[in-house]
């Protein structure tokens, strides 16, 4: 069908048979206001992966517009240019679930880049379905000592009610705050009254929809950004702004896999992981698989790959020393995951293995926190 | 008025809701709800946003003069969708299907494919900021000639429960938007119209009833005047009184016009702070105004106080778009002295903005920001009383009056909604529509067929009962029983409080049959009713009221008491009938039919004499 628009504004579609050329129509001049950036203020670095934060759909030709300019993300969000100078880029223009470890790759680089070269904090504009992971492999390949914040909209930014300028300006004020780690943030609830900080390593999308679709898992958010004041506040446990200079570790296995254990699981699935050097899986409860399956953990580890147990329970510490099932998961070479969730652990494993091929530090690695990913001690109270 | 002379055109855009089992882009159900019984709550700013041609539309720039969070109630019939938090479902099936039958009974096309777009709308009425609305089909007309240019099928807003606060249970409910040409010329035609539509929706039988579930905007102007939309006229009764009005005021504000520009009239450009004036007034709302703000209208004296419909003025124009502002409203010098400010006050306010006679000052009193918006909207309103009639969308006011709402929206507050697919409308399947009759044919049916009252028939077609008269006549009730029963006896029933809704359809065809059969009397209905509202089946309910009676034992029942009236019956003859009937009817309560009693009496009487 061919779509027409009316001067009342609709459209409506029509057989494109019924329809004669009478000319070509004018093509409108791109829309652009002037916007001057004020010196005085922090500067940020903001890199684009192609989230719909700050986009503009062409409705001509249905494509997300992919100039991202600083004056683009002012223009987008009004408001940004009283809380900081800006410098962007746009390292890709891609539906987050098309990232992959090339692309984490080079933000790590990018960011550390920006960093070196003295922004006050780096602001990452993502799609929201693999945030958490990226923001994780950020927080691994990373050791930075001023906010490495990720953002971006669950609702998307053409229409009034988004969520895009809320969590754009709450971005830019915790990473101009006293912060000192990779975080995401986004609305803490369905009102638009704060948005909360959460740490890259804690953090997990539990809702398709909903603005307040992330949640820090086993710690409370590091802290809040009010709304519309833009006060940042950070709980104790947040790691503070530093003066020393960042370090990147940017290499990664890509030879890592995640899988979900479920009940009457094929174990022969395990056998495309052959040759993989890692594989996390997503087992039931303290961290479980069927008998079937451990037999099938007990090849990957015999050809020298790195099993780590995680739960799908989310909530709560794997631990593999309670039931028979968990005794031989031990037995058949596999990792207690900790607390860690099962995306984070997966993404660290990738980082883990890129690091170092002895196996007993590779074992001691994944049982250590890093970067706060899980804690010695399992928080009551959340 | 001569409304031929003046070039009056006039068109209206009709908004009913349907009543469909869900919501337009959700599965919630179409029900309203009691604020009390709300069961979640939240708050939400909106901000225009650049339309796909790159401009922000006019009428969503004024509304975000004041930026403000919206609140919004939330009930267990509504669900994210209305929240904003979850992507529309496709378009309701149902809602199209009967949006399509409309168009057919009113000869219009339907589109090809019928595409859903955004309508901006920040007003917070909507909680993503913009309205879902497709266009369905186009170019129809009405038997009256008037000719209809579009039908819409659109989402209903949220309710305004107070102030900035709204409640989500009227949001999503399915309404077809139908708008008319232009082609009315008088206030008459335009009420005939909206009737004549009105009439033709409730017609399918499947719309919402009751106050607010039918609205009409009408669009009026007048050859010198401009187009005006008036928003939300929802006593059709008003239409004409409401076309009249916008027609006064559009031939005083040319006339007001005129008399400016004879005198050379202007607008100030500079607001001043005369805070320090008032230091001492007895004006309370001046006295604790943080700033007070004031403009000189040159020459507008005696126009702004001038009434240009009932208890309007051009000052309350002003005052309306000083509102966009957040202030409560403004002064101005032909209202004054007044309102605890003195004549002293105002020739020296008048003096220190070197104003004279025929000059009108502005005041506005408030924060700074607030005031210096507001003055600047006057100049803007007051610079268009120099070209006459605003451009305007308005509100009707109680009476019948109006009040500025927002500019004309443009086109660019339309762009289309990427979350539903367009649906593709088949010639075969509008074809296959049944097309309703309409209520004045069945109306007209019942008189000629039925030979019912006219009056009662209008009553019935009319009526959201005619679905159950046709069927029960249709069982084989005689309709005059069957019109009785439905519009008179449910509602004294109901009136007395007895619970009507517990009588069922299909109860009350079953009581009504029984009736018709002879073995239960009309006179017993109300009392079987009440005992089926009090929780009997029909069985139970006839047998407790109205036993049957065998004929043997009703001569019985007559005999005895003609018995104790022997010589009274012996001396009036047959004229005993009548007062011998009403003893017989009391004594047997319903559990007889009227005639057959009156048949026996009068064999009874007759072998007495």
């Amino acid at each position: 069908m061919a779509v027409i628009k009316l001067d009342s504004g609709y459209n409506i579609g029509v057989e494109p048979g019924s329809l004669s050329f009478l000319a070509k129509g004018e093509v409108s001049p791109a829309f652009r206001t002037e916007v001057v950036q004020n010196p005085e203020l922090p500067e940020l670095s903001i890199i684009s992966t192609g989230g719909t934060i700050a986009s503009r759909v062409d409705y001509r030709t249905g494509a997300v517009t992919s100039q991202f300019t600083a004056e683009d993300i002012l223009h987008a969000i009004p408001g940004l240019g009283e809380i900081a100078r800006f410098r962007a880029e746009v390292l890709a223009t891609i539906l987050s679930e098309n990232m992959n470890a090339g692309i984490w790759k080079d933000l790590a680089r990018a960011v550390y880049r920006d960093i070196r070269a003295g922004v006050e904090g780096v602001i990452v504009t993502h799609g929201t379905d693999t945030m958490a992971y990226s923001a994780a492999a950020l927080s691994f390949m990373l050791e930075t000592p001023v906010p490495v914040i990720f953002v971006g909209s669950q609702r998307s930014a053409d229409r009034p009610s988004s969520d895009n300028v809320m969590n754009g300006l709450c971005s830019a004020a915790a990473a101009t705050s006293d912060l000192g780690e990779v975080a995401v943030v986004m609305h803490a609830s369905s009102n638009d009254d704060a948005c909360a900080i959460h740490r890259g390593t804690r953090v997990r999308k539990m809702h398709t929809s909903r603005r307040d679709a992330f949640r820090s898992f086993g710690m409370a958010p590091l802290g809040a950004v009010q709304y519309p004041s833009l006060d940042v506040s950070l709980s104790g446990e947040a790691v503070r702004r530093r003066r020393d200079e960042p370090v990147l570790h940017d290499t990664l296995e890509e030879k890592v896999g995640l899988i979900t254990f479920y009940p009457g699981m094929d174990p022969a699935l395990l056998s495309a992981y052959e040759g993989y050097r890692g594989l996390v899986i997503s087992g039931t409860g303290l961290g479980h698989t069927s008998a079937d399956v451990i037999t099938g953990i007990r090849g990957l580890t015999d050809a020298g790959a790195t099993v780590v147990m995680t739960s799908q329970c989310l909530n709560g510490r794997v631990c593999d020393r309670v039931y028979d099932t968990g005794r031989d998961l031990l037995a058949a070479g596999a990792i207690e995951g900790e607390e860690m969730l099962p995306e984070v652990a997966y993404v660290k494993l990738m980082w883990v293995l890129g690091q170092t091929d002895d196996t007993e530090e590779i074992r001691r690695l994944m049982q250590t926190p890093l970067r706060g990913e899980f804690g010695r001690c399992s928080a009551h109270g959340l | 008025m001569d409304y031929e002379a003046l070039g009056l055109k006039a068109g209206i855009e009709i908004h009913q809701q349907l009543d469909t089992r869900e919501k337009l882009f959700c599965h919630c159900p179409t029900v309203l709800r009691d604020v009390e019984e709300r069961n979640g709550e939240f708050f939400r700013y909106l901000r225009a946003t650049v339309s796909e041609m790159g401009e922000i539309d006019r009428a969503a720039r004024e509304e975000m003069m004041v930026m403000r969070p919206f609140t919004y109630y939330a009930y267990d019939t509504t669900c994210l969708v209305e929240n904003d938090e979850e992507p529309p479902a496709p378009l309701n099936p149902e809602a199209l299907e009967l949006a399509l039958t409309m168009a057919r009974m009113m000869g219009m096309t339907p589109v090809e494919q019928v595409h859903v777009m955004r309508k901006l709308v920040i007003d917070g009425s909507n909680t993503s900021g913009f309205q879902r609305t497709a266009l369905v089909a186009l170019n129809g007309v009405l038997p009256a000639g008037a000719r209809i240019e579009s039908l819409c099928l659109e989402e209903e807003a949220a309710q305004r429960v107070e102030g900035v606060t709204f409640s989500l249970d009227r949001l999503g409910i399915p309404l077809v938007e139908i708008t008319t040409a232009p082609d009315m010329h008088t206030p008459e035609q335009v009420q005939e119209v909206a009737a004549y539509i009105g009439m033709l929706l409730r017609s399918t039988g499947r719309v919402k009833r009751g106050l607010g579930t039918i609205r009409q905007d009408v669009n009026i102007s007048i050859r010198e005047g401009a187009r005006v939309e008036i928003k939300g006229v929802q006593d059709l009764a008003l239409i004409d009184e409401v076309v009249r009005r916008e027609v006064t005021r559009q031939v005083n504000l040319v006339a007001i016009r005129e008399e400016l520009l004879a005198c050379n009239a202007s607008i100030d450009e500079q607001t001043h702070d005369v805070t320090g004036l008032f230091s001492d007034t007895g004006s309370a709302i001046l006295k604790r105004a943080k700033y007070i703000g004031a403009v000189c209208l040159r020459g507008f004296a005696g126009c702004v106080g001038r009434e240009i419909q009932p208890d309007r003025r051009l000052g309350s124009e002003m005052s309306d778009y000083a509102k966009k502002c957040g202030v409560g409203g403004l002064f101005h010098t032909d209202e004054l002295p007044a309102y605890g400010v003195t004549q002293e006050e105002v020739d020296t306010l008048k003096s220190a903005l070197a104003a004279g006679e025929e000059d009108c000052v502005i005041l506005v009193a408030d924060t700074k920001k607030k005031a210096v918006c507001a003055i600047a909207q006057v100049q803007r309103r007051a610079a268009m009383a120099l070209e006459g009639v605003p451009e305007e969308t308005r509100k009707m006011l109680e009476e019948g009056s109006t009040a500025y709402m927002r500019p004309l929206p443009g086109a660019a507050r339309m762009y289309p909604e990427t979350d539903v697919l367009p649906v593709v409308v088949s010639p075969a399947y509008v074809a296959s529509l049944e097309v309703p009759e309409l209520l004045t044919a069945k109306e007209e049916r019942f008189v000629q067929e039925m030979e019912l009252d006219p009056a009662l028939s209008h009553q019935l077609a009319y009526s959201t009962q005619v679905g159950l008269f046709e069927a029960v006549v249709g069982a084989g009730v005689r309709p005059n029983l069957a019109a009785r029963t439905i519009l008179a006896t449910l509602r004294e029933l109901s009136r007395d409080g007895v619970v009507v809704d517990a009588i069922g359809d299909d109860d009350l065809l079953a009581v009504l049959l029984e009736v018709e059969n002879g073995s239960v009397a009309k006179e017993a209905i109300p009392d079987i009713f009440r005992a089926i509202a009090g929780g009997m089946d029909v069985p139970a309910a006839v047998e407790s009221v109205a036993p049957g009676i065998s004929d043997e034992e009703l001569t019985g029942i007559i005999r005895a008491i003609l018995a104790e009236r022997v010589d009274f019956v012996k001396a009036q003859g047959m004229r005993a009938v009548g007062p011998v009937m009403g003893v017989v009817m009391q004594e047997v309560r319903g559990r007889a039919d009227g005639k057959k009693i009156s048949d026996l009496l009068k064999k009874e009487i007759q072998a007495m004499l």
